[in-house]
């Protein structure tokens, strides 16, 4: 086989292959971004929460009108805000730090959208929930997607610098201005919108991954907020389409496929990068000059 | 006409807490502007609850604190630094940044940086001897770099009234030299100074006056008055307690 068959062919060939690609070059522009920010806000498990509180506003929609893209995306969007919300409005009257609110908030969601699935749903369907079909997207989904990833980058373009801020030094944001609620909640609601966009391609279990994993290779790489941008959208695309070769040769799932890509490439930069495992452990050879 | 309660910070009858609990207890205090306070007492005594007080963070349970009307609105006229835990050095910004943040109220959240703008970081960065420092990321700062750091920011802010939180905790002599000298400077040119400062040493050599606290006033005034054996014996023994239990409290104070 050679190497055109093996890396180009199929999206010459295929068009769900081509549609795929353009849906993960959407989620590595408009999610990863994102999930850098979750991952410095250490908030990483947080979206994984987060995307799980997702899951019964989709299924509500899809009880309401069957496997409708507009019904299960203003049904995630609204649970995926009201538990955020919720959670951060626990967190600020209650004892309960912000983790143990959501925790407590998301477990809740994930049993209801999974009984309310198989309350009218098929198998077929629970697993379209659970781990998307970025292989059978068609046109709408592929727009909302793509949608989603422009309001996202507008966004965070706004957002920019109060949201740094708000990130290392909040105190210092909320001494000289008004932006820390604007900052914090307006990230949220891009954590959610992306976290609806992923669940489309990559399902509500898998949509993280492509977030939090780019996120943190990039990392243990970079030393500069805006390389580590450009290097994790760069391996989360690469990772999406390698991910996709992966499951159109093997005919294993495509979202599954793309996690572990990523997840690959997260193992390798855990390894070699200099932030990593072994550039710590190697003995210095010859220091500088002081 | 400025009279003296025009032109100076007055708070009256102030309880600040937090869960009803009073952190500063019925405090009066009326600290002219320009002056430069060093706000001393045992842990615990509500230093760091009042200047959150002043700088608007916490809502007073009780009385009320009056900035002079001069003063633009609170946002802009006070430079609020918390103590230093909070600034999470971990996050990839390089120094230049985050000291050019002190331009806030120029800036806003879109404005770019201009030249001479950039002249004034790195004018302030060699200020506090962080001259060739700023393209360093700030996790690679020493502790007292950092704090230099800030206060270049405090530099660039530039506002009439500064509150400063244990500025030197854990800091070295020399940086603690350093950062007198420019707060004194500062004081010099007109702004007013609140300081939470734990070394009695420090209080002596620098800050003409003082005020004690232990959740209530225990004194205020010319720091040689203040800091006497028997004022902070007295403070000590007010701040120990902390009554869960505590019922309401009904002091009236004479209007």
């Amino acid at each position: 086989m050679s190497l055109f068959e093996l890396v180009a062919a199929p999206f010459a060939d295929f068009g769900f292959m081509r549609r795929g690609l353009a849906g993960v070059l959407a989620l590595a522009l408009g999610a990863t971004p994102v999930g850098v920010f979750l991952l410095l806000r250490r908030m990483s498990l947080m979206g994984e929460a987060m995307s799980h509180a997702i899951l019964p506003g989709a299924a509500l929609g899809y009880l309401a009108c069957g496997l409708s893209l507009g019904a299960m995306t203003v049904g995630g969007v609204v649970a995926g805000l009201v538990v955020v919300f919720a959670a951060g409005l626990v967190a600020r009257a209650s004892n309960l730090k912000e983790d143990a609110s959501l925790a407590a908030f998301y477990l809740l969601s994930l049993a209801a959208g999974v009984m309310i699935v198989s309350y009218r749903g098929r198998n077929l369907d629970l697993l379209h929930v659970l781990f998307g079909s970025v292989l059978a997207l068609d046109d709408s989904s592929l727009l909302l997607i793509t949608a989603i990833t422009s309001v996202s980058l507008f966004g965070l373009a706004l957002l920019f610098r109060p949201l740094v801020l708000e990130c290392f030094d909040a105190a210092f944001l909320r001494a000289v201005s008004r932006w820390s609620p604007v900052a914090h909640y307006g990230f949220l609601v891009l954590v959610v919108l992306n976290l609806v966009s992923g669940f489309h391609a990559l399902g509500t279990l898998m949509a993280v991954g492509i977030m939090i994993l780019p996120a943190a290779s990039a990392r243990l790489w970079t030393r500069g907020l805006a390389a580590m941008l450009a290097l994790a959208v760069t391996l989360a695309f690469v990772g999406g389409a390698v991910g996709l070769l992966l499951s159109f040769h093997t005919d294993v799932p495509a979202g599954p496929a793309i996690v572990l890509v990523c997840g690959i490439a997260y193992f390798v930069s855990l390894i070699a990068a200099p932030g990593g495992l072994i550039a710590n452990r190697l003995p210095v050879h010859r220091h500088l000059s002081s | 006409m400025h009279t003296a309660a025009d032109s100076s910070i007055r708070c009256e009858n102030l309880t600040l807490g937090y869960e009803r609990h009073p952190a500063v207890h019925h405090l009066t205090v009326e600290i002219p502007c320009g002056a430069m306070v060093a706000i001393i007492g045992p842990n615990g005594a509500g230093k760091s609850t009042l200047l959150k007080g002043i700088a608007g963070e916490l809502r007073a349970l009780d009385g009320h604190i009056h900035l002079p009307p001069h003063l633009p609105a609170a946002v802009e006229g006070i430079a609020y630094m918390p103590q230093r835990s909070e600034l999470d050095a971990s996050f990839p910004v390089a120094v230049f940044d985050m000291v050019a943040m002190g331009l806030w109220h120029e800036l806003g959240a879109f404005g770019g940086l201009s030249r001479a703008q950039r002249q004034r970081v790195s004018a302030a960065l060699d200020a506090v001897g962080l001259g060739g420092f700023a393209a360093r990321p700030i996790g690679s700062l020493s502790g007292g770099q950092l704090q230099r750091a800030r206060f270049a920011r405090l530099i660039l802010q530039d506002a009439p009234l500064i509150l400063l939180d244990e500025p030197f905790a854990a800091i070295d002599a020399r940086t603690v030299d350093d950062l007198v000298h420019l707060i004194l400077r500062w004081n010099e040119h007109g702004h007013t100074i609140l300081t939470v400062v734990h070394d009695f040493e420090q209080v002596r050599r620098h800050f003409p006056t003082s005020l004690l606290l232990a959740r209530e006033l225990v004194a205020y005034g010319p720091t040689r008055d203040v800091l006497t054996e028997a004022l902070l014996a007295r403070a000590r023994h007010l701040s120990e307690a902390f009554d869960d239990h505590a019922h309401e409290c009904h002091v009236k104070v004479a209007a």
